[in-house]
């Protein structure tokens, strides 16, 4: 499997008033066409490294690395112009919130269209076609109707569903999801995520999901990144996820309450300074 | 045993929808009462309305043998009963420190001994006095959770209305406010009425549960019930399907 992207020593620090924050502090992966998960809580820097994967870090934050390279092209010293033909194109990046990610003065398919075109030279028509078959693809039933909805009238699944139509149309080689679908009703999650799923397995591509929910990742994933203050504290296969070794990991996966567990208290975190060591 | 909250025929209407449509719901005192349901099912206009909050249109509600009228609740009706919201980023005041919120519903309802109280009440939910002059924006999402629920408990109510107390927290952080939820329920005999879309986390705290969809109660049933599987509804079974989480085809 060769590598589609290979992280080494991935930093991230924003500058306050109060001093440097690390977000992220030195995290190394290599993904190839496969589901990478990120698990961690808020905080943990798992959305940070998500983002500078994709180059959306804040302009006043420093983004360092060994290596941060995608496919041949290495993303550190990639000038703003082939990082703009990356991103959308060849990079993609779900986010969380349907009503926040999604722009509330054009019409969902005036949206899909525009990546489309800003990447591809096609025509108008065929734009609008290929618009209308992705959001077949991701199971909305009357695509020409959605076409000429506005975000604000269609509800949160639907929006996730246009997002994902958008971040695939123009085929992209690596996806980022970022929690998309912690935003939605629980009997909507795993609708969406099954179309993701389909759709991620059909195109061969790269997939990394960061979520704070360890068992949705695992049931997802095939390998697992859990990250505690910045760190990766423990990588792990989704299947050994039950023979995971970090007490953190374990604290995860058990702090939940299971619906026929009969467990009162709940076990809870017992953070230990030197995890973030 | 004594009934707590009684509410029956209850309808909340915005206009030409109804958010509740005829809902009847009978919460035992001293009874963890769940109510499940997706977004819209009017499981939280139902909580808001034994608060209120919402414009009720028919029905009646009693609470500890007393009837509501209308929307007008009287300070005993707050000293008995008081709600902890979903989101603890919205509810608490950013611009007033933890211990002027926790003195606000003292000095409204003309209770001394503030000090005491307040220290005690930070004390109870595992915050020390180090939190009392505190800012919102100074404490993490759980700890303003545990204000929230501070600021309910101050008062010495006998029943909470809890409206997703965990769903905006982390999945450690939500233990740990699970835990001290069941611990004040414990130690004050309380009565909860909880509103979640998790039914883990429903069935870990609630004894009875109802489920809603579209305005309605579909089902009722024990917690018990349905750890066993014993449904009843289509709606029910969908929901745990989807709480058992992901599955590939």
């Amino acid at each position: 499997m060769s590598a589609l992207l290979t992280v080494t020593d991935l930093r991230v620090r924003f500058p306050t008033r109060t001093g440097v924050v690390e977000a992220v502090r030195g995290v190394s992966f290599t993904l190839g066409r496969e589901r990478l998960g990120i698990v961690g809580e808020s905080g943990s820097g798992k959305s940070q490294t998500g983002r500078a994967i994709m180059g959306l870090t804040p302009p006043h934050a420093e983004v360092t690395a060994k290596t941060l390279s995608f496919g041949d092209i290495d993303l550190i010293s990639a000038p703003p112009k082939v990082r703009r033909d990356l991103r959308g194109k060849r990079i993609a990046m779900i986010l969380q919130d349907p009503k926040y990610s999604l722009n509330p003065v054009m019409s969902i398919g005036r949206q899909i269209v525009e990546t489309l075109r800003r990447h591809e030279s096609v025509s108008r028509s065929e734009a609008r076609e290929r618009a209308l078959d992705m959001l077949a693809a991701v199971q909305i039933r009357d695509p020409a109707r959605v076409f000429d909805l506005y975000p604000h009238e269609v509800s949160g699944g639907m929006g996730q569903r246009a997002m994902i139509a958008m971040m695939l149309v123009a085929g992209p080689e690596l996806l980022i999801a970022d929690e998309p679908t912690s935003a939605l009703d629980v009997t909507v999650q795993l609708e969406v995520l099954s179309i993701l799923d389909k759709l991620v397995a059909d195109r061969g591509m790269g997939l990394i999901f960061v979520s704070h929910d360890l068992r949705l990742v695992s049931s997802f994933c095939d390998r697992v990144l859990v990250m505690y203050a910045g760190k990766i504290v423990e990588e792990i296969a989704a299947s050994d996820l039950a023979s995971a070794k970090h007490p953190y990991t374990q604290g995860l996966l058990n702090c939940m309450p299971v619906i026929g567990a009969d467990r009162h208290p709940l076990p809870v975190l017992d953070r230990k300074p030197e995890w973030a060591l | 045993m004594t009934t707590a909250v009684s509410v029956q025929n209850l309808t909340v209407s915005y206009d030409d929808f109804k958010a509740l449509d005829a809902v009847g719901v009978d919460v035992a005192a001293g009874e963890s009462f769940g109510l499940v349901g997706e977004s819209g099912s009017g499981k939280s206009t139902l909580l808001r309305a034994v608060a209120g909050l919402a414009p009720v249109t028919e029905g009646t509600i009693r609470v500890e043998n007393r009837q509501l009228q209308g929307a007008r609740r009287d300070k005993a009706f707050y000293r008995s009963v008081q709600m902890v919201f979903q989101d603890p980023y919205g509810s608490l005041h950013p611009r007033q420190t933890v211990d002027r919120q926790l003195l606000e519903p003292l000095a409204i309802h003309g209770i001394g001994d503030g000090e005491r109280r307040i220290l005690k009440a930070l004390d109870e939910v595992g915050l020390g006095s180090g939190f009392r002059f505190r800012y919102p924006h100074q404490l993490s999402g759980g700890q303003r959770q545990r204000i929230a629920i501070a600021r309910a408990l101050i008062l010495e109510p006998s029943i909470l209305l809890l409206d997703e107390p965990t769903s905006a927290l982390d999945a450690s952080v939500q233990a740990e406010v699970l835990n001290l939820l069941e611990q004040v329920r414990r130690d004050r005999k309380l009565t909860f009425i909880m509103v979640s879309h998790d039914l883990g986390v429903v069935t870990h705290m609630c004894d009875r549960l109802a489920v809603m969809q579209n305005g309605r109660v579909v089902e009722r049933l024990s917690s018990a019930d349905l750890v066993a599987g014993r449904i009843g509804e289509d709606y029910t079974r969908n929901l745990m399907v989807a709480s058992k989480g992901f599955r590939r085809g």
